[in-house]
């Protein structure tokens, strides 16, 4: 069934592994859409979070290879010290280019490249993060008309991230931590069926 | 037809431009870093569009060659990987003992980093006097910079940590003397290395190898370009040569799978067969 949207991009830093456990939990094992998620780590980190993600989460989560072909219902996690970029034939590049925001892998970059893929339809989220890495992202995601939700900053164990996504545009929507999760599953499941009977 | 639909018209365009006029060759490069380096070079400079930096590329030589540090990526660090590194020491080093003469390929230099913590390997496993080194880069600037071996002294911390966890079996500090905020690696690691202009998009075998090692290069090659590379590499190895690769590339998915052997899998170490 042809979907309003084609994919999840969600960033988060600071206290980001509890939001991002609270995110998928909620997400059912038939979710239709790929997730990609930049989580900043520890460059040494290697790929404990893929599997701690994975443990709470009836989706397949994993880390993101070079060249993969992106596919739905599929959690993506960029591996730590690379970029992650997303290519317009929907595979993954990696990138050793300096860090962005004082981070790699940066959020920014991920959502930048993500809209050259997917334009409007994407589904851009920030959770709770202690610097402004995605705000740009954030931005060019509602310049080209794609969906922005953000954490509630008040929920949110580091506030600086969200906060700086809602300063610089006007998001969709701004929720608490658990209500993410099953809103976004609402959103595209309300979208694919309005979507599916207008075509 | 969108925005973007226009700009990749213009991005192929650009980098046909630069092809022709000035040989550089990332018509196969992965597009969407290409795409967000060229954008945000347009933010800086102030330009509209990306046929306005094609016109100004076309007519301004120095412009071009900011441009081409920005394509060209040029991050490194040395000893990227400490593991890596101990597993070259442990597990090739043992194996190119018994050559008499060694040449190394050390492909995608860029600044040197790595062709001095590979030096320095090569060193103390009383490797170094036997072998010389090929260190290549399309970027002739970058190149000056390894050839120099000048290094921020602000990073020496984590060099010597990451030394020391890749197996270094002397003092750090013996390899480099500061000065200032820099530090000057020592003239004894540079005499066996050949810095030299090389690009794996346009140029072929230059000669046969115990060992290649390109690493972090790859990732920023379409499929197409990383087949041609590949395929140089397999054609300048001897038999039981040597590859390494960056942590996250793999020759696992490429047409060259079956012509190479693992031979330590989580570091991209591989083997050329017979």
């Amino acid at each position: 069934m042809k979907n309003r949207f084609e994919a999840v991009v969600i960033g988060s830093s600071a206290g980001g592994i509890k939001a991002l456990r609270a995110v998928l939990s909620a997400l059912p094992s038939e979710f239709p859409l790929p997730i990609i998620i930049v989580q900043h780590l520890h460059p040494h980190s290697d790929s404990y979070l893929a599997r701690i993600l994975g443990a709470k989460c009836g989706l397949k989560v994993k880390q993101a290879d070079e060249k993969e072909t992106i596919a739905d219902g599929v959690v993506y996690i960029a591996p730590p010290n690379y970029h992650l970029l997303i290519e317009e034939d929907r595979s993954f590049s990696l990138s050793i280019e300096g860090p962005v925001n004082f981070a790699r892998p940066s959020v920014d970059v991920l959502f930048e490249t993500a809209i050259y893929a997917y334009r409007d339809k994407l589904i851009g989220i920030i959770l709770t993060g202690a610097n402004n890495d995605g705000n740009q992202g954030v931005k060019k995601i509602k310049q080209i008309g794609g969906y922005v939700i953000v954490q509630d900053p008040a929920t949110a164990e580091a506030d600086a991230m969200p906060n700086a996504a809602i300063a610089v545009t006007k998001v969709d929507k701004i929720l608490p931590i658990e209500q993410i999760g099953p809103y976004l599953l609402q959103l595209v499941n309300r979208s694919t069926q309005e979507f599916g009977s207008r075509v | 037809m969108d925005d973007i639909d226009t700009q990749n018209i213009e991005l192929q365009l650009l980098l046909q431009a630069i092809y022709l006029k000035y040989g550089y060759d990332f018509r196969n490069y992965a597009k969407a870093s290409i795409k967000r380096r060229v954008q945000h070079r347009l933010v800086k400079e102030g330009l509209d569009s990306i046929s306005a930096m094609q016109y100004k590329l076309l007519y301004d030589v120095s412009f071009f060659e900011r441009l081409l540090l920005d394509l060209s990526i040029n991050v490194t660090e040395m000893y990227r990987d400490p593991s890596f590194y101990l597993a070259l020491r442990k597990t090739v080093a043992p194996v190119l003992k018994n050559f008499p003469f060694l040449k190394i390929w050390h492909a995608g230099c860029s600044t040197g980093e790595e062709v001095y913590s590979m030096a320095i390997v090569l060193k103390e496993e009383g490797l170094y006097d036997r072998t010389q080194i090929y260190a290549t880069d399309m970027n002739e600037v970058v190149l000056r910079q390894a050839k120099d071996g000048i290094f921020d002294i602000s990073r020496l911390k984590q060099y010597t940590a990451n030394y020391q966890k890749a197996g270094g079996q002397e003092s750090f500090s013996d390899y480099y003397t500061a000065h200032y905020n820099h530090v000057v690696m020592d003239k004894s690691l540079k005499e066996n290395i050949l810095f030299s202009d090389h690009n794996l998009a346009t140029d072929g075998v230059f000669g046969e190898m115990n060992l290649i090692m390109c690493r972090n290069v790859l990732i920023y090659f379409n499929r197409d370009l990383q087949h041609r590379a590949l395929g140089l590499f397999h054609d300048s190895l001897c038999t039981d040569g040597f590859l390494c690769l960056g942590s996250k590339e793999s020759i696992r998915f490429s047409q060259y799978s079956d012509v190479f052997e693992d031979v330590v899998r989580e570091e991209k170490i591989y083997r050329k067969l017979n």
